[in-house]
């Protein structure tokens, strides 16, 4: 069933929650339908710092912080960079063929009933947390975790991330050579 | 949470927005004294007593000029982009222990305005975040100069944000802990970490001058060049929001170097002055010491700039990329293997 909220009898934290989710929602659909390629990626920005708004709710802060440098201190300053850059401008639009939106429109259609399916039976876990005496928020934890449980998962996703420089770098120089 | 917790923390957060105000608004003043003694001049000395009242001449002066905006299609993001600069610089100091505690009223006041776990995080995420006002400031100006100085900082800012979290790593792998207020606690009497990481404090230091866009970092503001960089297109008080912007921030990361390696508000015998004074004029006693050590790298970061001269960009992200990163990263396995010689000694065989 869909778990519908009690508005009448709600506490701080769910308010915070809907106003959170709300923000995040309404700058998503805007990163959409924004014609300006600068006021897409604001935001963007802005919904990541809604999405970090979450993760403070769930207590988890290391996350969120985390979540704040890596994607609107590092990534999506890169992507305004790049987009300035370009000068990318609403006239530079290219209209799109006719087939290629109707894919969009079906895709999207798709997506949303696998979506909706998952809400529908995903049973929301209400009960009460296990209480283990240890800091899950503290880095020292995260790290001894990280590092003995998840050792190899961690590391390949180091060695993941380090070829997508590698390729990266091995890209741009090949266009320099072709000059 | 009870009314008084409330209150306690309210009154701590003011003193500490007006004390970061305060000091902003001098740092105006001390630098044109700084300028004036270092080039043999008088400097300001028409309003009030040395020139003291400068600052808020100055202030009336930006308030009552007229406000000029160009013709941008993004009026509301150009009045965004000073907004986003001011408050990122005044967020930082959240996190800052200013002194250990004061036992006034019957209960202990935290000279903290929160202690969260992640304080040093927490201030590299605001620091990350402030590049923005900068960028969208600089691109809603509709103007090459501006354009041309926003991409300038917000590269440069980038860049060595890279050298200096890594920097930090170093440090982190000795203290173990995030929490400034932890890291201060660690380095009581004279157990500095400076003189346990000089590297990291070096590139951390110079990461610092290019993160507060100061020369000779301060390419994105090139006169020669751009005109004004990325405030060329700005008056009145949003140019004064952008230049009290880099002086506030000038304020934070003279903090964070003092607290950081620099003992923070410890000074050697303030357990003896706990103990034989008692906890307040111990307290008060360590905060002046901490304003102290701020003071001098405040002035320190005055002296560099009327001393040397700008680098040239190409340089600029020469150092940042080619020496300041290879240097910190060496700086964390020589972190490394000295921390854990003692197992290292037992594997080979020792």
């Amino acid at each position: 069933m869909i778990h519908i909220p009690d508005f009448a009898n709600a506490n701080a934290i769910q308010i915070t929650f809907c106003i959170l989710a709300f923000i995040t929602v309404i700058t998503a659909f805007l990163t959409i339908f924004s014609r300006n390629p600068i006021h897409s990626a604001i935001y963007l920005v802005i919904c990541f710092f809604s999405i970090a708004g979450h993760y403070l709710l769930l207590n988890a802060q290391f996350l969120a912080i985390v979540h704040i440098i890596v994607y609107s201190g590092a990534i999506m300053i890169l992507f305004l960079f790049t987009i300035m850059l370009m000068n990318l401008n609403e006239k530079h639009e290219v209209h799109k063929p006719r087939i290629t939106r109707l894919g969009a429109i079906v895709s999207f259609c798709l997506i949303c009933i696998v979506l909706i399916a998952i809400f529908i039976n995903s049973k929301p876990i209400v009960g009460e947390y296990d209480s283990t005496g240890e800091d899950f928020q503290s880095i020292k934890v995260l790290g001894k975790i990280l590092l003995n449980e998840y050792m190899v998962p961690f590391e390949f996703a180091s060695i993941l991330l380090l070829v997508a420089m590698i390729g990266t770098v091995l890209l741009s120089k090949k266009e320099k050579l072709k000059k | 949470m009870d009314s008084t917790f409330i209150i306690e923390k309210s009154v701590v957060i003011l003193v500490v927005f007006a004390v970061t105000m305060i000091m902003a608004m001098y740092s105006t003043w001390a630098e044109r004294k700084v300028a004036a003694y270092l080039q043999d001049r008088v400097g300001p000395n028409r309003a009030g007593w040395g020139g003291l009242l400068q600052p808020l001449a100055d202030g009336m002066k930006l308030f009552s000029k007229e406000e000029f905006i160009p013709n941008t299609p993004n009026k509301f993001l150009f009045v965004v982009g000073p907004a986003i600069a001011m408050s990122t610089a005044l967020m930082t100091s959240a996190v800052i222990p200013w002194g250990d505690k004061l036992h006034l009223f019957g209960r202990d006041i935290l000279l903290q305005a929160t202690d969260i776990n992640i304080g040093l995080l927490y201030f590299f995420g605001v620091v990350s975040v402030g590049v923005y006002g900068i960028m969208i400031g600089g691109w809603a100006s509709n103007s090459k100069f501006s354009l041309m100085g926003a991409v300038r900082a917000a590269s440069q800012m980038v860049s060595y944000e890279i050298a200096m979290g890594l920097s930090m790593i170093a440090l982190l792998m000795m203290t173990g802990s995030l929490s400034l207020r932890e890291i201060s606690m660690q380095q009581a009497e004279m157990n500095w970490n400076v003189f346990y990481q000089p590297l990291s404090f070096l590139i951390f230091l110079i990461c610092a001058f290019a993160e507060t866009n100061r020369t000779p970092f301060d390419l994105a503001e090139c006169e020669t060049e751009l005109v004004g960089g990325y405030h060329t297109e700005y008056s009145s008080m949003k140019m004064g929001f952008y230049l009290f912007a880099e002086y506030a921030n000038m304020f934070i990361s003279a903090t964070i170097i003092s607290v950081l390696f620099f003992g923070g508000y410890n000074y050697p015998g303030m357990q003896w002055m706990v103990e034989n004074a008692g906890v307040n004029p111990a307290n008060v006693l360590g905060m002046v010491v901490l304003f102290a050590k701020i003071c001098f790298f405040i002035f320190f970061y005055m002296w560099v700039r009327w001393t040397i001269p700008r680098f040239r960009y190409d340089q600029l992200m020469h150092l940042g990329w080619k020496i300041l990163i290879p240097l910190s990263i060496i700086n964390i396995m020589i972190t490394g293997v000295v921390m854990l010689r003692g197992e290292i000694a037992a594997y080979l065989g020792f």
